[in-house]
């Protein structure tokens, strides 16, 4: 009675699976270090930068924050060559995963600096640390500290997310899935095969972050 | 060869639009009823229903929606359904919001301090009654600003229903690029009608959230 499930296909396109979860690991790891570094910058320009440069941050976080991913992705892959900027699908999707995360990322971050206590900066240039020493020791890394837990779960959300890049044809997890199932014609075990595999990648993405979290944060006291 | 005004365009885009608005309340206010009863579960003394809300929330935080979106697609279709588009959407849609707001509502519920059901239980009330009289008027309170901000995450992710077919502004968006030949026009349009979508409510949950804290340091 009924559908029977199957999975026999499985062994033969195990390669075509691999080389996928490659590539949304590339995405992801790129995407979130890149991405990261991007926040940061945005995030000491709207607290501390100079005053022309604020509105601009601001704009690029709230258009980004409030429009899909899918379409930011077609605006770099499909938008942008008419300006003549050509990119390769993963090109695209790098670039649009990072923009994408440095938004995000840098609500964190802000988040975690305005925490910082005034005394802290002054702290800091009593000692004649200057500005960027200031910056990077004593507001920069607690900060970071303070909202490590949030920036983990933002990193994994994003990584979900790219299962979209296979929509412009970059050859990531989701994309490897897509082309399995035009062959086995198993649509719903190829989908929860790949489903399964990005759960596992959150999972251990999570588990990642948490140690980099405790390898980066040893044994520090958050200034409360 | 027809040509397309800027008007052309945008009226297509805007009749679409309806449909994105329809789905993300439907998604909205399903996800709600859903994520109210997973909630309950995720906070119940029985540890079997707990565990089966975690598994639940897990599961669904922990995949893509995309991936929710295509199962929900071959999956109905498996039972023997013709499955239109608008059903899977709207289906994959209800189920991950509800993990979202269930874990939302249960950390607003968590955050009501310990003494609160204390005094309540003191009063002889059982647990539905401080949950109903002490618990979750304070927890609504608390609930409304990361609700309101995260109907903006629903009405992002109705844009990729678009992957399955359902034609809303993600969808209209490729088809009038099609037509047009003017892919940085249309999306940059697209992509701000979003905007014009997302950006008062996630504005309406910060200034919430704002008068809340006021509210909170008063006390």
């Amino acid at each position: 009675m009924g559908y029977q499930l199957n999975f026999g296909w499985l062994p033969q396109y195990l390669p075509v699976l691999i080389d996928g979860i490659g590539v949304t690991i590339y995405l992801m790891a790129v995407g979130a270090v890149l991405g990261c570094l991007l926040g940061t910058v945005c995030a000491w320009t709207r607290a501390l930068g100079p005053n022309w440069a604020r509105p601009v941050v601001v704009a690029y976080v709230e258009l980004i924050r409030n429009t899909p991913f899918m379409i930011q992705l077609f605006f770099i892959f499909f938008g942008l060559p008419s300006l003549g900027v050509q990119m390769s699908e993963l090109e695209a999707a790098t670039l649009a995963m990072i923009v994408n995360l440095g938004a995000y990322s840098c609500e964190i971050i802000r988040a975690g600096i305005q925490a910082t206590p005034r005394g802290q900066f002054e702290a800091g240039a009593s000692l004649a640390m200057t500005p960027f020493e200031t910056f990077y020791h004593v507001v920069l890394i607690p900060a970071l500290q303070r909202i490590w837990p949030a920036l983990s779960s933002q990193i994994v959300i994003v990584m979900l997310g790219s299962a979209v890049v296979s929509q412009i044809a970059a050859q990531d997890l989701s994309y490897a899935a897509n082309f399995i199932q035009s062959r086995n014609f198993r649509a719903f075990e190829t989908y929860i095969v790949s489903t399964l595999i990005y759960l596992v990648l959150s999972i251990l993405l999570r588990q990642v972050l948490a140690g980099i979290g405790w390898a980066l944060f040893p044994k520090r006291k958050a200034a409360r | 060869m027809i040509e397309f005004t800027l008007w052309d365009i945008l009226r297509n885009l805007l009749l679409a639009t309806r449909w994105t608005i329809l789905l993300s309340l439907v998604s909205f206010v399903g996800g709600g009823i859903v994520g109210l009863v997973v909630m309950f579960m995720r906070i119940s003394a029985n540890k079997a229903v707990a565990t089966a809300a975690r598994a639940y929330i897990e599961l669904f935080q922990g995949t893509p929606l995309l991936m929710q979106l295509f199962l929900a697609f071959f999956g109905l279709a498996l039972l023997g359904m013709t499955v239109p588009a608008w059903l899977a959407a709207g289906l994959a849609l209800i189920l991950w919001t509800a993990s979202f707001l269930a874990e939302i509502w249960r950390g607003c519920v968590e955050a009501i301090a310990k003494g609160q059901w204390e005094a309540s239980a003191s009063l002889g009330m059982g647990r539905i009654q401080q949950l109903r009289y002490v618990i979750l008027p304070q927890a609504l309170r608390i609930a409304i600003p990361p609700t309101v901000g995260f109907s903006v995450q629903v009405v992002k992710g109705t844009a990729l229903t678009s992957i399955i077919g359902f034609v809303e502004l993600t969808k209209a968006g490729t088809a009038v690029t099609n037509a047009t030949f003017q892919p940085f026009t249309v999306y940059g349009l697209v992509a701000l009608i979003y905007f014009a979508l997302c950006w008062p409510l996630s504005r309406t949950s910060q200034v919430l959230e704002r008068k809340l804290n006021v509210a909170h340091h008063n006390h």
